[in-house]
């Protein structure tokens, strides 16, 4: 005698030899890619803005510049000392540093190479300052140039407000980004599952004959649309690691600290990345129960 | 049980195939309905399990007006009716156990009843030994009691079958009507469509005899000579 089938019975509609079925899987896995790196790349500009701004902000750097000798000014080492005692004097500076010849030449070896701490090479002199209340940067840059000729005031504030706008420019890209995708996402699973129900029409009018609820098909449904936006948004996810795992192995040898690391990314910055599959899934679940809970409305 | 009252059909614009339709069905009765091909015995039947609207008239089902019934009224009522379709209407990909299973799932019935009763249906019909057979590889008095054991696994309170001896020889067809006789025991009210007079006449049960889309219905001595 025959046994009952034990494992799970099939759907009771045939969706999975659709032809639909086999795009919607790629397809999300494309989505979910596109969708996971425009995420990272939102992801490494935050993490690169939040890393600048605690190590600039409140800070400001002046440079006293060797002069030729057609001017005359006093030497280097007294301007520089000039420069200190304005900076000391000046309410709302907390701090203010000279920097040794050492570690200017370290701060130009990128460029110069070795040979930039070479005592021969005429190497301007910086100061690092910290602030601990507000400054007037123009009053101090003025009387920076009078008590120090040669000497110029940076002030960090100023470009890095022009850090925070391009940070919040790719996060609204970033954003429009998957947005795009999520739409495009959600008109893909429409189509699906459109033509799913007009290819089973005559067994959802059985099923409905049967006494089946609209919610009982569209639960089939969802449950086809889950099974393959999480094996393609698992695909997508994977992609998209390696991606990442490629472009992070490059940016090492770079040998510069301009770009984060992403294998030393927060815990939060890894579930976000991770989620995105997830999320896929739930959209195009929901997108599915409403697509067909609307096109049932019709049906007797 | 069921109730109609100068029903008409009519499928768009068309001409009406069902006119001034009238009768009563009590709870537990046992009816044939006849006519020649054409006549509307599966339209009248498809009105029976609300497959359709009357286009005027009033239908009455258990107890209720069908006019009056909202959409997401009639999955409960229709679960209260078996159908045993004229084409068997099994779901291919489907076993003959997932098939018979169909009404007890969307009834949301535990999956271990479910197989249990299904299993103990289909021995029932003699198809114990094809539990997990698709319908493509059943003959076709087999994919008929596939049939007939998913209109009944839900106990129907009403059960409409359409030609269920269309497809099969005379001895099966004795056979399936012998079936339908116990569950018309059990309670059932049933209406079996058919134009095999033969068989027809060796049962002592009323008669819906339809002519050019209007109906008379024959007591059960007058049907035996109809």
């Amino acid at each position: 005698m025959a046994l009952p089938p034990l494992t799970r019975r099939n759907s009771d509609l045939p969706l999975a030899k659709d032809p639909t079925s086999r795009f919607l899987m790629w397809l999300t896995a494309l989505m979910v890619y596109l969708a996971a790196l425009a995420l990272a790349g939102a992801l490494l500009v935050s993490d690169m803005t939040r890393r600048w701004d605690s190590g600039l902000a409140g800070g400001l750097t002046v440079q006293v510049m060797p002069l030729p000798d057609s001017v005359q000014a006093a030497p280097l080492e007294e301007r520089t000392e000039a420069a200190l005692t304005v900076l000391r004097a000046t309410p709302g500076i907390a701090t203010a540093s000279l920097l040794s010849s050492g570690d200017v030449g370290r701060l130009l070896e990128p460029w110069l190479g070795k040979e930039a701490a070479d005592p021969l090479l005429p190497m301007p002199r910086l100061i690092d300052v910290m602030t601990n209340g507000p400054v007037d940067t123009a009053a101090l840059a003025a009387r920076l140039t009078s008590a120090a000729p040669g000497a110029t005031l940076d002030d960090h504030a100023v470009w890095l407000a022009d850090l925070r706008r391009f940070a919040g420019a790719m996060h609204l890209a970033a954003l429009g980004i998957v947005a795009l995708i999520g739409g495009a996402g959600v008109m893909a699973v429409i189509f699906a599952v459109r033509s799913g129900l007009a290819i089973h029409r005559h067994v959802v009018e059985l099923l409905h004959l049967m006494g089946a609820t609209d919610r009982y098909v569209a639960r089939q449904f969802e449950s086809h649309v889950i099974g393959l936006t999480l094996r393609g948004g698992m695909t997508g996810l994977l992609l998209a690691a390696g991606t990442l795992g490629g472009i992070g192995h490059a940016a090492a040898g770079l040998h510069a600290s301009l770009l984060p690391d992403l294998a030393t990314s927060p815990w939060w910055a890894v579930a976000a990345l991770a989620a995105v599959p997830l999320a896929a899934c739930l959209l195009a679940a929901l997108t599915a129960r409403w697509t067909v809970l609307r096109t049932l409305e019709s049906m007797p | 049980m069921i109730r109609f009252e100068n029903v008409g059909l009519r499928y768009g614009t068309g001409p009406e195939v069902l006119r001034d339709i009238s009768f009563t069905l009590p709870p537990g009765s046992f009816h044939f309905m006849t006519g020649a091909s054409g006549a509307g015995k599966s339209s009248l039947l498809k009105l029976m399990y609300l497959a359709l609207r009357p286009s005027r008239g009033l239908v009455t089902l258990f107890g209720k007006d069908m006019a009056r019934v909202k959409r997401t009224d009639l999955p409960a009522l229709r679960r209260q009716i078996g159908v045993v379709f004229q084409d068997f209407a099994l779901l291919d990909h489907l076993s003959a156990l997932d098939n018979v299973a169909l009404p007890l799932r969307m009834g949301g019935a535990r999956e271990s009843d479910v197989v249990e009763h299904c299993t103990e249906i289909l021995r029932w019909v003699g198809l114990g030994n094809h539990l997990n057979s698709l319908p493509s590889t059943l003959s076709g008095g087999q994919q008929q009691r596939v049939a007939i054991a998913r209109a009944v696994i839900n106990r129907p309170r009403l059960l409409l079958a359409d030609e269920p001896t269309g497809n099969v020889d005379d001895g099966i067809g004795m056979r399936l009507l012998y079936l339908f006789e116990e569950l018309h025991k059990l309670g059932t009210t049933v209406v079996i469509a058919s134009h095999n007079e033969a068989l027809i006449r060796r049962f002592e049960h009323p008669r819906l005899m339809l002519e050019n889309g209007r109906l008379h219905v024959l007591p059960a001595h007058a049907s035996r000579w109809a």
